[in-house]
């Protein structure tokens, strides 16, 4: 506990003066207020932001977060040269990586919200739930990348796979999920497609968010059929466990093997 | 027992990886209290010895030993070691001040330090500024600084003058010699012949993860017949091809 405190104090410092946080941050702050200054209320601000949180945070988390271990590959040998574990390093480069970027979605995003919204009660729902999202993609994806940069040792490996898993979660899922759909249009799908939305985190952010607004209606019967599953403080339930054991289990697995690794 | 002598001994270890045999059954006492200069062709299987007893690399088989006590899985050992990497790479947005404090907070308030290296490093303001300014030779400087902070009785010190000016590169191997007298043991790895001649005391000889020659310098000349270090570690090569 005591060396992950340290390891992480001080990769927060590193991590927070970075550029690329930095210009996260401005680039978030910025459109959020572009979006107020468009003449957007509160919960139509958190609807626009719905793509810009569940693409974008997905995408630079797994992206810095993977160069940002392979960058970090030479300091973390001499650390682990020190009379420290490794289990309790890696918790702390872990968390000094998620942290930070955690805290840019949070002021990039939050700030505009301070400045611009009104506070009413139709507010408080949608942005909880945008900032939960935001957040917990962030934890998942800066797993991920942990887990990529120490899987591979080929910085262009961890890499591809970082922007492959980025490309599979946000697109190619989605498109296959559709497939499936229309290739099995003859059977009762919804069960099914309820599961398989389960596994992807960034569709379970989608829900999360959609489930806010009315828009559901929109989605038809399998809407319905969302509606009741995830519409339930039980389903929503459901959702919030199943992005956290997203990260966990890439972060359990990157520790595993940070644990054994031949550096 | 910090800054006494603590002798290290490799028996029979073993590493491979995948199909590659990095050290094939090495076994090596590194006498304490002197400078022992690891030297080999490249991918002779030096890195990986020295990570091994840095904890970085697991062996497959065999058994280390640092001051009589056999190395496991702990890490509680390292508190005596002393370490300069290659090609040290801090990170970016830390200050030299700020990587020190982190490694003496990860040691602990108790930890008795030497502030030589440190002084030296700072003298032109290096200390306040980010680390990725910082010119190679500085940095490298400041590897040093970190390798000497805890007066470990076991320093590894891997190509430690590389990117040193000449001026650096002396104070680094006068600083070297001075806690090889105050009884701590150094290995060391340099491609550099002439600082090898002047500063090891013992030679490890390493080819394809084998030890060829471990014993005094002066023995491995004689053994050869050839004057100069280099010519000595050919011609130990080609009898052994041979």
């Amino acid at each position: 506990m005591r060396t992950t405190r340290r390891v992480l104090k001080y990769e927060l410092h590193n991590v927070i003066r970075s550029r690329a946080v930095l210009i996260y941050t401005v680039f978030l702050f910025l459109l959020t207020d572009v979006l107020f200054r468009f003449g957007g209320e509160g919960p139509r601000v958190v609807l626009s932001l719905l793509n810009v949180v569940l693409l974008f945070v997905p995408l630079v988390s797994v992206v810095f977060g993977t160069m940002y271990v392979y960058s970090a590959r030479e300091f973390t040998e001499l650390l682990l040269a020190q009379p420290v574990g490794r289990r309790s390093l890696f918790a702390g480069l872990y968390l000094g990586l998620a942290l930070p970027l955690a805290g840019a979605f949070l002021a990039g995003v939050g700030l505009p919200f301070v400045i611009h919204a009104r506070p009413e009660a139709a507010l408080w729902g949608p942005l909880g739930m945008l900032l939960t999202a935001g957040l917990l993609l962030t934890f998942v994806f800066t797993a991920v990348a942990m887990l990529l940069a120490t899987l591979f040792d080929d910085r262009a490996k961890g890499l591809g796979g970082a922007i492959l898993i980025w490309l599979g979660c946000a697109v190619l899922y989605d498109g296959l999920i559709l497939l499936l759909i229309t290739m099995f249009r003859e059977y009762p799908l919804e069960r099914p497609v309820l599961v398989l939305t389960l596994l992807n985190p960034i569709d379970l952010g989608r829900v999360l968010l959609l489930l806010q607004f009315d828009t559901a209606a929109l989605m038809g019967y399998t809407g319905a059929v969302f509606e009741r599953f995830f519409g339930t403080s039980g389903g929503r339930m459901t959702v919030l466990a199943a992005l956290a054991i997203q990260a966990a289990v890439p972060l359990l697995l990157a520790s595993r093997v940070f644990r054994r690794k031949d550096f | 027992m910090t800054g006494a002598a603590s002798a290290v001994e490799f028996r029979g270890l073993r590493k491979r990886f995948g199909r590659l045999t990095a050290l094939d059954g090495v076994d090596i006492v590194v006498a304490p209290g002197r400078i022992t200069a690891l030297v080999g062709p490249n991918g002779a299987g030096k890195s990986t010895l020295i990570k091994c007893l840095l904890g970085l690399v697991r062996p497959d088989e065999g058994v280390m030993q640092l001051g009589g006590a056999p190395i496991g899985a702990g890490w509680a050992y390292r508190r005596e070691l002393g370490y300069m990497p290659q090609a040290p790479r801090f990170p970016d947005n830390l200050t030299g001040r700020e990587v020190v404090a982190m490694l003496r907070d990860l040691r602990g308030p108790s930890a008795e330090t030497d502030d030589e290296l440190l002084e030296w490093f700072g003298e032109s303001g290096a200390l306040d500024r980010p680390v990725r300014v910082l010119s190679g030779g500085t940095r490298q400087k400041l590897n040093a600084a970190i390798a000497f902070l805890f007066r470990p009785g076991l320093l590894i010190l891997d190509e430690p003058t590389a990117g040193l000016d000449p001026v650096a590169s002396g104070i680094l191997k006068d600083k070297i010699r001075r806690v090889r007298d105050g009884g701590a043991t150094v290995v060391l790895s340099s491609h550099l012949m002439a600082e090898l001649e002047e500063l090891a005391e013992d030679l490890v000889f390493l080819v394809e993860g084998r030890v060829r020659y471990a014993g005094p310098l002066a023995g491995l000349k004689e053994r050869t017949g050839e004057a100069g270090l280099e010519r000595a570690m050919a011609a130990l090569l080609r009898r052994g091809g041979a």
